[in-house]
């Protein structure tokens, strides 16, 4: 066994060298799909359908990308990760990209050697405890069983939080959320923990969600966007780009509907044409067609429209905008201009 | 024809001597397989030192110092976020440890029993056992650890039904005896408390057990010397007790017990074992016992049939017959693959990461690993945690082998 572990870590150290040295747009060009890691289930984020066709928030992220570089949303191999696997992949390079409500924090971006493209959701993290726990406020929970997902920011959160206010508490260490769930639904932790977002899509999937309640306590800013490997700016830029033309897109009302007419011929607002492609040539600069941003908001919609039929009001999860909507609207949701 | 037997002249060396001659061949082949593996690993050696992030970081155990910032559940050393990762490495350390030892001894345990009643006349029992070794030695220790955990989850009662409700009413469960109580938590047991003197009442019970083994082997001189039986039993008993309880009395009852007592959200005081460790613990005994029933099985059926009939001749009966003639032999049998099956205790505690028990593993190979992004690291100390520990336990295990083994003379 130990022997394998040996073997299974330098081919592990191996992968990393040959995945980091190539150019990862070149690679998903030539394969034809894109290899993006996602969540092993996270009901509005990432979970694969009755169809077993994934659906989510950060699965638009991945098709938005696959759409702009390879013309075809569905030209993409979903990677389940784990809190814990998620570095790893894509680090040695099995996934070209992650889209995993991850947290943007500094050690990650510098020691870690990733690079963030962005934020697709700002949040923070929360407590999550059944109503008849008689808890209303997270100072209360002193001596508490708490359920949480090793290898995330939130297991450090939990410790400072705790540690700071002086309390003391039973960490219960799960490796998904789907288990981490599931212990929680059976009472073996009184508390489950992570981001506020990730807490209300569970919640929404209970058999009975009136009996849980999220306590009032923002514990931390978890600021969760897409990475990719360091050392690849061409792909950096791809993907940040790609992101940042779906919240573009919103601003200037852009939609799934009326891309295909606005993009037919060039119009009044000379944003929007360059970023369809009518007026200069953005696809080129970055080694895409120029019609990269049209094919993606064509086949995943605006940002708005991706949270509004994920995560938004109307669904079961029902997330407001909050800190999410455009910065025209009070949000951080702000892409720079694209000229 | 007589050429043929002439031995080969002295005609010099040729190149296809290295393969044809078998005095050369194994040497060639060794060479082969020596040049292949130094091959492999400079070849992995390289590739690693190709990683971008190792370059960017180099190789270092530096980040061992920092401080872990998570917290550990299971702590038989004081601990908590702001420690270091070593310190979070040492406690992981200390978990496997426990939880290996508490598997090997009850491993044992299941083992000698199973093996020894699957001998038995009885039918049933002997099928029993047979069900019994079939069963958990097929299926895979992960998926016992899983079922193990599962049920326990689901079939001890929720923790929220002995919390008193706060409407003033009795809760729905309270402890049993006021001492246990097993919930989904897990199993709270009470502790023993020390005191300030109560080192000492150990101390002396530790005495009376080398006083217990002192008395046993005059009794068996006496026995080889004067031919004369000296009761052991009742002495032993009295030994072992009776100077442990006077220094408790005398000394004021040092050594008391403290009882789990509910608070706010579950019991404090008393000793927690968690549903982590129940199921790995309970899963690697059943799961290794079995299968050291069929060493040990293997090992009384290894002693001649004449053996045990000649000592029923001399008139010993059926329990002497098994302790002082068939197991002392089928020791012999017996010892060697129980090392194997201790050192496969001690490396299958790893899959502790399934339940989130927070051994060597899930600490180093798991969150420090994953927290600092130092793999290569983290994953070598790893495997030289494992090592050591194997190493020792051979070590321990074959200086007991060797003191039963056959003493040539
Ligand atoms: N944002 C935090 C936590 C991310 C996280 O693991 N969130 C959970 C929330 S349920 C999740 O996505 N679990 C899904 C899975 O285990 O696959 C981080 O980046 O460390």
């Amino acid at each position: 066994m130990n022997k394998s572990v040996l073997f299974g870590t330098l081919a592990f150290a191996g992968l990393a060298a040959a995945g980091a040295s190539a150019a990862t747009l070149d690679d998903v060009k030539a394969r034809g799909t894109l290899n993006c890691g996602v969540t092993t289930g996270v009901p509005g984020f990432a979970e694969p359908d009755s169809d077993g066709v994934w659906q989510g928030f950060d699965v638009a992220v991945c098709r938005a990308v696959a759409a702009a570089v390879l013309g075809d949303s569905d030209a993409v191999t979903f990677v389940p990760t784990t809190g814990k696997t998620r570095f790893t992949s894509l680090a040695s390079g099995e996934i070209d990209m992650l889209a995993r409500n991850t947290t943007w924090t500094f050690s990650r971006d510098t020691d870690l050697k990733f690079d963030f493209t962005g934020v697709n959701y700002y949040d923070g993290q929360g407590f999550m405890v059944p109503t008849d726990l008689g808890v209303a406020s997270a100072t209360e929970l002193d001596g508490a069983t708490v359920c949480i997902q090793t290898g995330t920011t939130t297991e450090l959160n939990l410790a400072d939080y705790f540690r700071i206010n002086g309390m003391s508490y039973e960490p219960v260490p799960i490796e998904t959320g789907a288990e981490a769930v599931q212990q929680f639904l059976a009472g073996a932790c009184d508390v489950y923990t992570t981001d506020r977002s990730a807490l209300a899509a569970q919640r929404a999937g209970f058999e009975n969600p009136d009996n849980y309640m999220l306590l009032p306590e923002v514990v931390s800013k978890e600021p969760l966007g897409p990475l990719v490997r360091h050392g690849d700016s061409e792909w950096f830029d791809i993907v940040k780009w790609t992101l940042y033309a779906l919240i573009a897109a919103e601003e200037y009302g852009v939609t799934q509907a009326n891309v295909e007419e606005l993009a037919s011929a060039p119009g009044d607002n000379p944003e929007v044409n360059r970023l369809l492609g009518t007026e200069g040539e953005l696809g080129a600069m970055m080694g895409v067609s120029n019609s990269w941003a049209k094919d993606a908001i064509a086949a995943v919609g605006n940002f708005g429209e991706i949270f509004d039929t994920t995560i938004g009001e109307s669904t079961a999860i029902g997330l407001a905008r909050g800190l999410n909507a455009q910065y025209t609207d009070g949000g951080l949701m702000y892409a720079p201009p694209f000229r | 024809m007589t050429t043929m037997t002439d031995p080969p002249k002295a005609e010099g060396f040729r190149i296809g001597q290295l393969i044809n001659d078998t005095r050369y061949r194994s040497y060639t082949f060794q060479f082969i397989a020596i040049v292949a593996l130094i091959f492999a690993f400079s070849w992995l050696a390289y590739n690693a030192s190709q990683n971008e992030q190792l370059q960017a970081n180099g190789f270092s155990y530096e980040f061992m110092s920092a401080p872990a910032g998570y917290d550990i559940n299971q702590q038989p050393i004081s601990y908590d976020s702001q420690d270091t990762h070593l310190r979070a490495t040492v406690i992981g350390a200390i978990n496997t440890l426990i939880v290996a030892f508490l598997a090997c001894v009850t491993a044992t345990v299941f083992g000698v029993i199973a093996g020894v009643l699957r001998l038995s006349n009885n039918w049933i029992i002997s099928k029993l056992m047979a069900v019994y070794v079939e069963i958990f030695r097929n299926i895979p220790v992960l998926i016992w650890i899983i079922i193990i955990f599962t049920v326990a989850a689901n079939t001890f009662p929720p923790m929220s039904e002995f919390r008193l409700p706060r409407d003033g009413s009795d809760p729905t469960r309270t402890l049993l005896f006021g001492m246990f109580a097993a919930t989904n938590q897990g199993v709270y047991v009470p502790r023993l408390t020390l005191g300030d003197t109560g080192w000492i009442v150990i101390a002396t019970f530790l005495a009376s057990i080398a006083g217990v083994f002192g008395m046993r082997s005059f009794a068996r001189k006496k026995l080889y010397d004067e031919g004369k039986v000296v009761p052991v039993l009742w002495p032993s008993i009295a030994i072992l007790i009776v100077p442990a309880v006077l220094m408790q009395f005398i000394l004021g009852s040092p050594l008391g017990v403290e009882n789990p007592e509910m608070g706010r959200f579950s019991f404090d005081g008393g000793i927690l074992l968690r549903p982590s460790l129940i199921a790995l613990w309970f899963a690697l005994s059943i799961y290794t016992g079995a299968f050291i029933a069929e060493n040990v099985r293997a090992g009384i059926l290894a002693i001649s049939r004449g053996q045990s009939e000649a000592a029923a001749a001399l008139g010993l009966r059926p329990g002497r017959i098994m302790s002082l003639v068939v197991l002392p032999q089928a020791l012999r049998v017996i010892i060697p693959p129980l090392i194997s099956q201790y050192l496969n205790i001690t490396k299958n505690t790893s899959l502790a990461i399934a339940v989130g028990y927070m051994d060597l593993t899930a600490t180093l190979g798991g969150i420090t690993l994953n927290q600092t992004g130092r793999a290569l690291e983290c994953i070598l100390l790893l495997m030289l945690f494992y090592l050591t520990f194997s190493l020792i336990i051979s070590a321990v295990m074959n200086v007991y082998n060797n003191s039963v083994a056959l003493k040539e003379r």
